[in-house]
């Protein structure tokens, strides 16, 4: 990660529209993207629960949605204070990605209340992936319906550039993009693991006493 | 409360800097916790094979 | 054409009781009237008449809240939900019966709120009722699923509204947008693209959060 920073905050070029604020493109984006693969892995993860019916896919799926979740505030506040550098303001409807970020973290946020009121055991396992199905569904749903709602919202004021990058600046992407991937992915095994030896003591301590 | 552009750059990093120290620190106490319960348990498992023996 | 015939007893049974007990649809009815008069006062002087548009969906959404609280109320009461699943009935048939059932109270509380709200407030086009129409099945689809969801948990009147409103946010879209935009068949079509997707996912997935 080390390197993916020093990449994107000094050997990048400076874009020529927004100035240095660009180089934030290059933290948030990456999170962006990442949260999507987790709730698209816990809701992979959530299917294979539901049709092989093997309890360790519960876990993984409630991880990675975990951290699918915490990136998605990431992005929410790395948007926020993009916004920020932008246009000045710390929220903007008009922002697609913002406002499907946020339908999507209400969302996922309901997720853990769901499972938080429910008692352990298949049941609780099942309603989770079926919710985590719903989630990925929703999130191209929800792109569409905050794309139509732009008619009768907002005008749309702001616009946000696509990725016409030049080589340097597009390196600088990939590097951001895997290094956060592997944050991702190593908080998700370290928590997974950790959440597994949680349970295997509770077990062991049951058996023993 | 107007912010320089430098320094909502450095905020936004920060802020995922900031994350992940917290999320190494909250691993950490979470290793510690495992480590005191493995203990008990092996004190417990110790007690309980020369109880039977 | 068994299924049809259980899904046609289900929702039949669901209607008898709501006739006999009377205690849903009357709710929903008069909860929907006072949201409608509350915001004629919630809404300033000159605020738009396109603004009591949005206001009519979410008196709607919430409305059916309402009646999907209490969807699956009379199975639980009598323990009757363990006895449909034992039966030999395809589990999701039971989720089609409640999900027309709830359809039909909404429905039936729009018969009276929608005419409240031409009275009250602003005039509703084809476009719009098609809107309407097209959003309850979906807010009844999802509803009635995620209902069942909460009915396990200990706090399931506060879940509910928890789970089914991210859910909601795009009918509200397609049901806004419909009465008020120029060109409502987009959003017309999109109401049609959520409920086939979303009830097919509910329709398959029911069978997974009823049984233990």
């Amino acid at each position: 990660m080390g390197l993916a920073l020093v990449l994107a905050l000094i050997v990048a070029p400076e874009d020529a529209d927004q100035g240095i604020s660009q180089r934030i493109f290059y933290i948030h984006v990456p999170i962006a993207l990442t949260a999507y693969f987790c709730f698209g892995l816990g809701a992979v993860k959530a299917l294979l629960l539901l049709w092989r019916g093997d309890e360790r896919y519960d876990l993984e799926s409630y991880v990675a949605i975990h951290q699918g979740t915490i990136f998605g505030a990431l992005t929410l506040i790395t948007g926020s204070i993009w916004a920020r550098a932008s246009w000045g303001v710390w929220w903007t409807w008009s922002s697609n990605q913002l406002v499907l970020f946020l339908v999507l973290f209400l969302f996922y946020c309901a997720y853990f209340m769901l499972r938080f009121s429910l008692e352990d055991g298949p049941r609780r396992a099942r309603s989770s992936a079926v919710y985590a199905l719903f989630g990925v569904a929703l999130i191209p749903v929800s792109f569409l319906a905050i794309r139509l709602a732009e008619d009768f919202i907002h005008p749309t004021v702001f616009t946000r550039d696509g990725p016409q990058m030049s080589g340097t600046m597009f390196a600088t992407f990939v590097v951001s993009w895997a290094a956060v991937t592997l944050l991702a992915y190593v908080l998700y095994r370290v928590e997974l693991a950790g959440k597994r030896l949680d349970a295997d003591l509770r077990e062991l301590r049951e058996a023993l006493q | 409360m107007s912010w320089s552009q430098e320094e909502l750059v450095a905020a936004a990093y920060a802020v995922v800097f900031v994350f992940v120290l917290v999320y190494v620190a909250i691993i950490a106490a979470k290793l510690v916790r495992l480590q005191r319960e493995t203990a008990e348990l092996v004190e417990l498992a110790r007690r309980k094979s020369s109880a039977d023996a | 054409m068994t299924y049809f015939a259980d899904v046609a007893a289900l929702t039949r049974k669901d209607l008898r009781v709501e006739l006999r007990g009377r205690d849903t649809l009357p709710a929903m009815l008069l909860f929907v009237l006072s949201t409608l008069v509350v915001f004629h006062f919630a809404l300033p002087e000159g605020s738009g008449d396109t603004a009591a548009y949005g206001l009519l969906w979410v008196a709607i959404v919430f409305t059916a809240l309402l009646g999907l609280a209490r969807a699956w109320v009379p199975e639980q009461e009598h323990r009757v939900l363990d006895g449909l699943v034992l039966a030999p009935c395809d589990r999701s048939a039971i989720w089609v019966g409640k999900t027309l059932a709830t359809l039909v109270f909404l429905l039936a509380a729009q018969a009276v709120a929608l005419p409240a709200f031409v009275l009250f407030f602003e005039p509703l086009d084809a476009p719009a009722l098609a809107g309407v129409l097209l959003a309850d099945l979906g807010i009844c689809a999802v509803g009635s699923l995620m209902s069942a969801m909460a009915a396990a948990s200990r706090a399931r009147e506060v879940l509910l509204p928890l789970l089914v409103l991210p859910l909601a946010i795009p009918l509200i879209v397609g049901g806004v947008g419909a009465a008020v935009s120029a060109e409502p068949e987009r959003f017309l079509l999109f109401l049609l693209l959520y409920d086939a997707v979303f009830a097919v996912l509910s329709w398959a997935s029911f069978e997974y959060v009823v049984t233990e």
